[in-house]
Protein backbone atom coordinates (compact mmCIF):
# COMPACT_ATOMS: atom_id res chain seq x y z
CA UNK A 1 0.00 0.00 0.00
CA UNK A 2 1.42 3.52 -0.85
CA UNK A 3 0.98 5.71 1.97
CA UNK A 4 2.04 9.74 2.12
CA UNK A 5 3.35 11.51 5.41
CA UNK A 6 2.20 15.06 6.68
CA UNK A 7 4.22 15.91 9.25
CA UNK A 8 3.57 19.70 10.90
CA UNK A 9 5.43 20.16 13.73
CA UNK A 10 9.32 20.78 14.73
CA UNK A 11 11.86 18.38 16.35
CA UNK A 12 12.36 18.15 19.77
CA UNK A 13 9.01 20.74 20.88
CA UNK A 14 6.49 17.92 19.87
CA UNK A 15 6.81 14.38 19.41
CA UNK A 16 4.71 14.53 16.44
CA UNK A 17 8.11 13.94 14.36
CA UNK A 18 9.23 10.59 16.59
CA UNK A 19 5.52 9.09 15.85
CA UNK A 20 5.70 9.91 12.61
CA UNK A 21 9.34 8.31 11.87
CA UNK A 22 8.55 5.26 14.25
CA UNK A 23 5.27 5.02 12.16
CA UNK A 24 7.21 5.04 8.35
CA UNK A 25 9.78 2.49 9.59
CA UNK A 26 7.38 0.01 10.82
CA UNK A 27 5.31 0.49 7.56
CA UNK A 28 8.55 0.08 5.42
CA UNK A 29 9.35 -2.72 7.46
CA UNK A 30 6.00 -4.57 6.15
CA UNK A 31 7.01 -3.41 2.77
CA UNK A 32 4.06 -0.42 2.29
CA UNK A 33 5.43 2.11 0.04
CA UNK A 34 5.94 6.04 1.28
CA UNK A 35 5.01 7.60 -1.74
CA UNK A 36 5.75 11.12 0.18
CA UNK A 37 6.95 12.78 3.31
CA UNK A 38 5.22 16.44 3.38
CA UNK A 39 6.88 18.82 5.91
CA UNK A 40 4.35 21.61 6.79
CA UNK A 41 3.65 24.09 9.23
CA UNK A 42 6.83 23.89 11.97
CA UNK A 43 7.83 20.84 10.61
CA UNK A 44 9.74 22.37 8.46
CA UNK A 45 12.14 22.68 11.07
CA UNK A 46 13.13 18.59 10.29
CA UNK A 47 15.38 19.62 7.60
CA UNK A 48 17.45 21.99 9.21
CA UNK A 49 21.13 20.84 9.05
CA UNK A 50 22.02 23.34 11.36
CA UNK A 51 20.30 21.52 14.40
CA UNK A 52 22.68 19.97 16.53
CA UNK A 53 21.15 17.77 19.43
CA UNK A 54 23.08 16.61 22.51
CA UNK A 55 25.54 13.55 22.26
CA UNK A 56 23.31 11.23 23.93
CA UNK A 57 19.90 12.38 22.04
CA UNK A 58 18.63 10.94 19.01
CA UNK A 59 19.42 13.14 16.08
CA UNK A 60 16.12 13.72 14.05
CA UNK A 61 17.34 15.19 11.15
CA UNK A 62 20.13 12.63 10.50
CA UNK A 63 17.35 10.39 10.92
CA UNK A 64 15.05 11.16 8.42
CA UNK A 65 18.13 11.73 6.01
CA UNK A 66 19.67 8.18 6.46
CA UNK A 67 15.57 7.09 6.45
CA UNK A 68 15.60 9.02 3.10
CA UNK A 69 18.86 7.15 1.74
CA UNK A 70 18.06 3.95 2.64
CA UNK A 71 14.46 3.86 0.84
CA UNK A 72 14.93 6.60 -1.72
CA UNK A 73 12.29 8.30 0.15
CA UNK A 74 11.05 11.68 -0.83
CA UNK A 75 11.37 14.10 1.99
CA UNK A 76 9.51 17.65 0.86
CA UNK A 77 9.78 20.55 2.58
CA UNK A 78 6.59 23.76 2.02
CA UNK A 79 8.44 26.48 0.58
CA UNK A 80 6.39 28.93 1.68
CA UNK A 81 6.28 27.93 5.43
CA UNK A 82 10.26 27.26 4.92
CA UNK A 83 11.37 30.79 3.81
CA UNK A 84 9.02 31.97 6.51
CA UNK A 85 11.44 30.14 9.28
CA UNK A 86 14.35 30.53 7.61
CA UNK A 87 15.06 27.49 6.11
CA UNK A 88 16.52 27.77 2.59
CA UNK A 89 18.29 25.42 0.12
CA UNK A 90 21.33 26.57 1.90
CA UNK A 91 20.99 24.94 5.38
CA UNK A 92 18.85 21.91 4.10
CA UNK A 93 19.68 18.90 5.38
CA UNK A 94 20.63 15.66 3.11
CA UNK A 95 17.81 14.36 1.49
CA UNK A 96 15.47 16.82 1.89
CA UNK A 97 13.87 18.95 -1.30
CA UNK A 98 11.57 22.04 -1.12
CA UNK A 99 8.52 22.77 -2.86
CA UNK A 100 5.34 23.90 -3.26
CA UNK A 101 2.20 22.68 -1.37
CA UNK A 102 1.29 21.27 -4.75
CA UNK A 103 3.34 18.47 -3.82
CA UNK A 104 1.13 17.86 -0.33
CA UNK A 105 -2.37 17.58 -2.34
CA UNK A 106 -0.74 15.48 -5.19
CA UNK A 107 0.59 12.81 -2.60
CA UNK A 108 -2.66 12.83 -1.15
CA UNK A 109 -4.38 12.18 -4.64
CA UNK A 110 -1.43 9.30 -5.28
CA UNK A 111 -1.00 7.74 -2.26
CA UNK A 112 -3.71 4.92 -0.95
CA UNK A 113 -3.90 6.90 3.01
CA UNK A 114 -2.15 9.95 4.06
CA UNK A 115 -1.64 10.60 7.85
CA UNK A 116 -1.14 13.85 9.26
CA UNK A 117 1.42 13.97 12.43
CA UNK A 118 1.08 17.40 14.32
CA UNK A 119 -0.24 19.15 17.25
CA UNK B 1 -1.84 7.53 -10.32
CA UNK B 2 -3.43 8.36 -13.24
CA UNK B 3 -4.66 11.98 -14.59
CA UNK B 4 -8.44 12.71 -13.45
CA UNK B 5 -8.63 11.23 -10.25
CA UNK B 6 -10.83 13.11 -8.50
CA UNK B 7 -10.59 12.64 -4.61
CA UNK B 8 -12.76 13.97 -1.65
CA UNK B 9 -10.69 15.75 0.21
CA UNK B 10 -11.99 17.40 3.62
CA UNK B 11 -9.96 20.01 5.52
CA UNK B 12 -10.66 20.02 9.56
CA UNK B 13 -10.56 23.42 11.00
CA UNK B 14 -10.27 23.06 14.58
CA UNK B 15 -8.53 26.50 15.56
CA UNK B 16 -8.97 30.14 16.50
CA UNK B 17 -7.23 32.78 13.75
CA UNK B 18 -4.26 34.50 14.83
CA UNK B 19 -3.17 32.57 18.65
CA UNK B 20 -1.47 30.37 16.32
CA UNK B 21 -0.63 29.82 12.37
CA UNK B 22 -2.63 26.89 11.90
CA UNK B 23 -5.80 28.80 10.77
CA UNK B 24 -3.64 30.93 7.34
CA UNK B 25 -1.62 27.80 6.69
CA UNK B 26 -4.72 25.67 5.91
CA UNK B 27 -6.06 28.20 3.78
CA UNK B 28 -2.99 28.45 1.88
CA UNK B 29 -3.45 24.51 1.26
CA UNK B 30 -6.73 25.14 0.79
CA UNK B 31 -6.52 27.44 -1.90
CA UNK B 32 -3.76 25.27 -3.83
CA UNK B 33 -5.97 22.05 -3.74
CA UNK B 34 -8.81 24.26 -5.97
CA UNK B 35 -5.60 23.72 -8.79
CA UNK B 36 -5.94 19.99 -8.45
CA UNK B 37 -9.56 19.90 -8.96
CA UNK B 38 -10.37 17.89 -6.02
CA UNK B 39 -13.47 17.86 -4.36
CA UNK B 40 -13.09 19.79 -1.82
CA UNK B 41 -14.97 20.22 1.44
CA UNK B 42 -13.96 22.51 4.21
CA UNK B 43 -14.98 22.33 8.05
CA UNK B 44 -14.90 24.32 11.04
CA UNK B 45 -15.87 23.25 14.72
CA UNK B 46 -14.57 23.64 17.85
CA UNK B 47 -12.48 27.12 17.44
CA UNK B 48 -12.35 26.66 14.04
CA UNK B 49 -15.58 28.43 13.73
CA UNK B 50 -13.79 31.35 14.64
CA UNK B 51 -12.63 31.85 12.07
CA UNK B 52 -15.32 32.83 10.38
CA UNK B 53 -16.22 35.58 12.38
CA UNK B 54 -17.32 38.74 10.68
CA UNK B 55 -15.64 41.88 11.97
CA UNK B 56 -11.86 40.66 11.97
CA UNK B 57 -9.37 43.46 12.46
CA UNK B 58 -5.83 42.90 12.64
CA UNK B 59 -4.54 46.42 12.72
CA UNK B 60 -3.39 46.46 16.56
CA UNK B 61 -1.66 43.42 16.31
CA UNK B 62 -0.01 44.18 13.31
CA UNK B 63 -0.86 40.72 11.70
CA UNK B 64 -2.62 40.31 7.91
CA UNK B 65 -6.51 39.64 8.50
CA UNK B 66 -6.77 36.90 5.91
CA UNK B 67 -10.73 36.23 6.97
CA UNK B 68 -11.88 38.09 3.68
CA UNK B 69 -9.79 35.07 1.81
CA UNK B 70 -13.25 32.89 2.86
CA UNK B 71 -15.49 34.92 0.93
CA UNK B 72 -12.93 34.13 -2.45
CA UNK B 73 -13.41 30.60 -1.85
CA UNK B 74 -16.10 30.59 -4.25
CA UNK B 75 -13.75 32.17 -6.92
CA UNK B 76 -12.15 28.96 -6.94
CA UNK B 77 -14.55 26.74 -7.02
CA UNK B 78 -14.68 26.02 -3.44
CA UNK B 79 -17.99 25.83 -2.43
CA UNK B 80 -18.63 23.18 0.47
CA UNK B 81 -18.06 25.01 3.64
CA UNK B 82 -19.66 23.16 7.25
CA UNK B 83 -19.75 24.26 10.07
CA UNK B 84 -20.61 22.16 13.25
CA UNK B 85 -23.96 23.19 14.72
CA UNK B 86 -22.55 22.17 18.22
CA UNK B 87 -19.66 24.25 18.21
CA UNK B 88 -20.90 27.48 16.89
CA UNK B 89 -23.65 27.30 19.83
CA UNK B 90 -20.84 26.38 22.65
CA UNK B 91 -19.27 29.96 21.41
CA UNK B 92 -22.33 32.14 21.55
CA UNK B 93 -22.68 32.48 17.39
CA UNK B 94 -24.98 32.24 15.40
CA UNK B 95 -24.81 31.65 11.10
CA UNK B 96 -25.32 35.77 10.87
CA UNK B 97 -21.78 36.11 12.49
CA UNK B 98 -20.34 34.41 9.57
CA UNK B 99 -18.54 36.60 7.48
CA UNK B 100 -19.44 33.85 4.25
CA UNK B 101 -22.63 31.67 3.23
CA UNK B 102 -22.06 27.82 4.82
CA UNK B 103 -24.10 24.61 5.57
CA UNK B 104 -24.69 24.11 9.36
CA UNK B 105 -24.52 20.37 10.53
CA UNK B 106 -25.41 18.69 13.81
CA UNK B 107 -22.36 16.63 15.00
CA UNK B 108 -24.03 13.39 13.68
CA UNK B 109 -24.52 14.46 10.44
CA UNK B 110 -20.68 16.27 10.61
CA UNK B 111 -19.81 12.70 11.85
CA UNK B 112 -21.35 11.13 8.48
CA UNK B 113 -20.21 13.35 6.19
CA UNK B 114 -15.87 12.63 7.28
CA UNK B 115 -17.17 9.01 6.67
CA UNK B 116 -17.71 9.73 2.75
CA UNK B 117 -14.27 11.41 2.31
CA UNK B 118 -11.06 10.03 0.70
CA UNK B 119 -8.94 12.44 2.51
CA UNK B 120 -8.92 14.05 5.86
CA UNK B 121 -6.49 16.75 6.57
CA UNK B 122 -6.74 18.74 10.19
CA UNK B 123 -5.34 21.73 10.90
CA UNK C 1 -12.73 5.62 10.08
CA UNK C 2 -9.78 5.54 12.21
CA UNK C 3 -9.60 8.72 14.80
CA UNK C 4 -6.38 9.07 16.26
CA UNK C 5 -6.00 11.29 18.87
CA UNK C 6 -1.90 12.44 20.71
CA UNK C 7 -3.76 15.08 23.68
CA UNK C 8 -4.61 14.82 26.93
CA UNK C 9 -8.34 14.81 27.62
CA UNK C 10 -7.38 17.10 30.31
CA UNK C 11 -5.25 19.50 28.63
CA UNK C 12 -6.55 19.77 25.31
CA UNK C 13 -10.52 19.11 23.68
CA UNK C 14 -9.18 16.52 20.94
CA UNK C 15 -10.75 13.63 22.37
CA UNK C 16 -13.88 15.57 23.31
CA UNK C 17 -14.73 16.78 19.79
CA UNK C 18 -13.48 13.14 17.85
CA UNK C 19 -15.97 11.30 20.09
CA UNK C 20 -18.71 13.90 19.59
CA UNK C 21 -19.23 13.27 15.74
CA UNK C 22 -17.09 9.95 15.03
CA UNK C 23 -19.91 7.59 14.13
CA UNK C 24 -18.30 4.00 14.84
CA UNK C 25 -14.53 3.06 13.06
CA UNK C 26 -11.96 2.71 15.28
CA UNK C 27 -10.06 5.27 17.81
CA UNK C 28 -6.38 5.13 18.34
CA UNK C 29 -5.03 7.06 21.46
CA UNK C 30 -1.26 8.19 21.09
CA UNK C 31 1.56 10.41 22.76
CA UNK C 32 -0.13 11.94 25.71
CA UNK C 33 -3.76 10.67 24.28
CA UNK C 34 -3.06 7.14 25.80
CA UNK C 35 -3.81 8.76 29.49
CA UNK C 36 -6.87 8.70 28.84
CA UNK C 37 -7.07 4.73 28.87
CA UNK C 38 -5.39 4.55 32.10
CA UNK C 39 -7.12 3.23 35.02
CA UNK C 40 -8.69 6.52 37.68
CA UNK C 41 -8.14 9.18 34.31
CA UNK C 42 -11.19 11.29 34.56
CA UNK C 43 -11.75 10.72 30.76
CA UNK C 44 -12.16 7.30 31.46
CA UNK C 45 -16.07 7.05 31.47
CA UNK C 46 -15.94 8.62 27.72
CA UNK C 47 -13.42 5.90 26.17
CA UNK C 48 -15.80 3.19 28.28
CA UNK C 49 -18.98 4.93 26.58
CA UNK C 50 -17.24 5.20 23.05
CA UNK C 51 -16.36 1.52 23.35
CA UNK C 52 -20.19 0.57 22.88
CA UNK C 53 -19.65 1.95 19.41
CA UNK C 54 -15.86 1.60 18.06
CA UNK C 55 -12.70 -0.10 18.87
CA UNK C 56 -9.96 1.79 20.84
CA UNK C 57 -6.69 0.97 21.03
CA UNK C 58 -3.53 2.44 22.27
CA UNK C 59 0.23 2.71 21.09
CA UNK C 60 1.99 1.11 23.67
CA UNK C 61 5.27 2.30 23.32
CA UNK C 62 3.74 5.48 24.40
CA UNK C 63 1.80 3.91 27.70
CA UNK C 64 5.31 2.46 28.31
CA UNK C 65 7.34 5.45 28.24
CA UNK C 66 4.43 7.44 30.55
CA UNK C 67 5.25 4.48 33.07
CA UNK C 68 1.40 3.51 32.69
CA UNK C 69 1.16 -0.04 31.22
CA UNK C 70 0.32 -1.55 34.28
CA UNK C 71 -2.41 1.08 34.41
CA UNK C 72 -4.38 0.32 30.76
CA UNK C 73 -8.03 -0.38 31.48
CA UNK C 74 -9.69 -3.69 30.20
CA UNK C 75 -11.30 -3.46 26.70
CA UNK C 76 -8.77 -1.47 25.21
CA UNK C 77 -5.94 -2.99 23.12
CA UNK C 78 -2.59 -2.07 23.11
CA UNK C 79 -0.35 -2.08 19.46
CA UNK C 80 2.88 -1.08 18.58
CA UNK C 81 4.25 0.93 15.58
CA UNK C 82 3.80 -1.81 13.39
CA UNK C 83 -0.36 -2.16 14.65
CA UNK C 84 -0.49 1.77 14.11
CA UNK C 85 0.26 0.65 10.69
CA UNK C 86 -1.63 -2.39 10.47
CA UNK C 87 -4.59 -0.14 11.56
CA UNK C 88 -4.52 2.47 9.05
CA UNK C 89 -4.13 0.21 6.15
CA UNK C 90 -7.43 -1.98 7.45
CA UNK C 91 -9.57 2.07 7.47
CA UNK C 92 -10.23 3.56 4.17
CA UNK C 93 -9.86 6.42 5.85
CA UNK C 94 -8.33 8.21 8.84
CA UNK C 95 -8.35 11.50 10.86
CA UNK C 96 -5.40 12.96 12.85
CA UNK C 97 -7.58 15.15 15.58
CA UNK C 98 -5.06 18.06 16.35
Amino acid sequence: MKFAILINEGPYQHQATDTAFLFCKAALAKGHEIRRVFFYHDGVNNSSSLTEPPQDDRNIVQRWSKLAEEHKLDLVVCVAAALRRGIKDENLAPGFRISGLGQLVEAGIEADRLVTFGD
Amino acid sequence: MSEGTVKKFMFVNRKAPYGTIYALESLEVVLISAAFDQDVSLVFMDDGVFQLKKGQQTKGIENKNFSPTYRALDGYDIEKLYVEQESLEARGLTEDDLLVDVTVLPKAEMGKLMETMDVVLSF
Amino acid sequence: MLHIVNKSPLERNALDACLRVAQGGALLLTEDAVYAATRGNAAVEKITAAMAGMKVYVLGPDLDARGMSDRLIEGVTSVGYDGFVDLVAEYPTNQSWL
